[in-house]
């Protein structure tokens, strides 16, 4: 009997026997989160269940991030569903613009290490970043959780990755992830846990461990762990892996996802020179305080292309707030950023950002499918916030490395 | 007994099964109307009275929208057939009663005809002869998928 991934030990210590690597095992839940999109069908379900008290009240927590404030009647009614089945069973409740449900369950420290997380959305990966099992599930599921607080859960076989050498500082997270995305490809982590394994992780903050676990769905995760020291769990040394990849950082460039599948990576010297006409810099990838700080340095004292737009939307209150303390606000406002209220919107398509036919978007989030802004004759480029920013500037695909330079060259 | 076969290519995510922006309501009407709209206008009245869904690989990939199974179902589809399924996909298509088999389904054409036998797993092409054996779900889905999805389970049982 070898030691046990860290998903093991987590679905271990919930179900209450050891959880080997196939096994079907039903648990105890620590978190569950409903969101405005999905939440009423899993109330309805709960309903139909024959459900009347929620299992764990205080457990479970909705929050109101992918059309708020509401753009068309049937969006306002679908929140005052969530709105009045936790005011009536006691859950916690978090309203339009408080900002998108990983941000804020990370900013309350609602996850923690070694916890078991689901949530209605498949992005709930993210808190893999603070060591939990976190993992995105439906409507009928997070239901069966409302009404037992248990769920049942095939004990994934567990995929390592290692990060080796130093990273180009003209490099960010995400160009790293959109790599990794095109490396392993979209289906490589089906079914899947990941550790995350290398130095660089003690090199870089919270921010970029989330960004990391965030797009662990994009290559099919069921959920992943970024395993820096201070991560509060870890996998026994002799735990078994289905596989163990090398990632080689030295080889990486700013890169971009090509539409239409965010496993379609480019080098971004590929792209360069290419007409944009909308960047978005928000989502649960890209929407911190972090990023926002990149983009304002950027774009400070300076305006965006008269060609472009670009639409801001803070991953959180809390991101907004601090991003205003700091001044960045007013910059990115000056340069000609237009600002959405925190929360989905823009990168799921319900509104705050639909591009028009024929566009092409350079965006932050995680996701080009076709039709995921809300209009499926636009075209999606996934990349870091400074590429985007890059391109705002100029109004086409730029390295924002390039940019840098001719910073350097000014002074 | 056989049902027309409609096929779709590689990486179908969620979004083009039913837009994120047609996902906002709880009438499943709402829902069959834009349903594979994207991908295929016709796809409602290719469907008719009932029809069987083939695709390729990773099947239903994206967003946890659950909608998506719940539009196909409700659209007519009687069971998808793929190459493979994403996995909160597949998850969502046994708790809401949709049947998924997965299986090798190069060999079939849009427009063939189509026999499934969710018991035994395999799935006939009627129009070419060809016998199709899809992987076996794992026993705690196929308790789920025969009482006709979560609900009807928990109804029945309790708990899992």
């Amino acid at each position: 009997m070898g030691g046990q991934t860290i998903a093991q030990k987590i679905l271990s210590s919930h179900s209450g026997a050891r959880a080997e690597v196939g096994e079907i095992v039903v648990c105890d839940i620590d978190l569950v989160m409903g969101h405005d999109a999905n939440g009423p069908m899993a109330i309805r379900a709960f309903e139909k269940m024959g459900g009347t008290r929620v299992t764990n009240p205080e457990k479970v927590v909705f929050v109101m991030d992918h059309m708020g404030p509401a753009p068309f009647e049937k969006a306002a009614n679908l929140q005052a569903v969530c709105r009045n089945f936790a005011a009536e069973q006691g859950t916690q409740f978090m309203t339009i613009g408080e900002g998108v449900s990983h941000q804020i369950m990370a900013e309350r420290g609602m996850a923690r290490p070694g916890g078991l997380v689901l949530g209605s959305d498949s992005h709930t990966c993210t808190l893999g970043a603070f060591g939990a099992f976190a993992t995105g599930v439906g409507a009928t599921d997070l239901a069966a959780c409302l009404l037992t607080g248990r769920n049942w859960f095939r004990v994934p076989e567990t995929l390592k990755i290692t990060f080796e050498g130093k990273l180009d500082p003209g490099c960010s997270t995400k160009d790293v992830i959109l790599y990794v995305v095109g490396r392993v490809g979209a289906d490589g982590g089906n079914y899947k846990s990941f550790e995350f394994y290398g130095d660089w992780l003690e090199d870089i903050g919270t921010a970029d461990h989330m960004t990391l676990a965030n797009m662990l769905v994009e290559m099919g995760c069921k959920c992943g762990f970024v395993c820096h020291s201070n991560l509060g769990i870890e996998a026994d040394p002799d735990a078994v892996y289905a596989e163990e990849t090398v990632i080689d950082l030295t080889r990486i460039e700013p890169g971009l996802a090509k539409p239409h599948t965010v496993d379609n990576y480019a080098p971004i010297s590929e792209l360069v020179g290419m007409k944009v006409d909308q960047g978005f810099l928000g989502s649960c990838t890209n929407g911190r305080i972090e990023d926002i700080r990149i983009v304002a340095a950027i774009l400070a004292g300076r305006k965006i292309h008269e060609d472009v737009r670009f639409i801001v939307t803070p991953a959180s209150k809390a991101v907004h707030i601090q991003a205003m303390a700091e001044g960045h606000i007013a910059t990115l406002m000056e340069a000609g950023a237009v600002f959405f209220t925190p929360g989905c919107g823009g990168c799921v398509g319900t509104h705050g950002g639909v591009p028009a036919d024929g566009e092409v978007v350079i965006s932050s989030a995680n996701r080009n499918f076709r039709g995921r802004m809300g209009n499926s004759k636009a075209s999606i480029y996934l990349a870091s916030p400074a590429s985007v920013a890059a391109a705002m500037l100029t109004g086409v695909v730029t390295d924002p490395r390039m940019l840098a330079e001719q910073e350097g060259a000014h002074v | 007994m056989s049902d027309v076969a409609l096929k779709y290519g590689d990486d179908i995510s969620t979004d083009l099964i039913i837009a994120g922006k047609y996902t906002k309501t709880l009438n499943l009407q709402d829902l069959v109307d834009h349903a594979m709209e994207d991908i295929d206008p016709d796809f409602l009245s290719r469907v008719g009275d009932g029809a069987v869904l083939v695709a390729g690989k990773y099947f239903g990939c994206g967003s946890s929208r659950e909608q998506a199974p719940v539009a196909l179902k409700a659209a007519g589809i009687k069971v998808v057939l793929a190459s493979s399924f994403a996995r909160i996909f597949f998850r969502n298509a046994i708790n809401i009663g949709l049947p998924i088999m997965e299986c090798d389904t190069s060999s079939i054409s849009d427009g063939d005809r189509i026999d499934f036998d969710i018991g035994t797993g395999t799935v006939t092409n009627v129009t070419t002869g060809a016998v199709i054996q899809a992987k076996p779900l794992p026993d705690n889905m196929v308790k789920i998928l025969s009482a006709g999805g979560v609900v009807e389970y928990l109804k029945e049982q309790g708990s899992f």
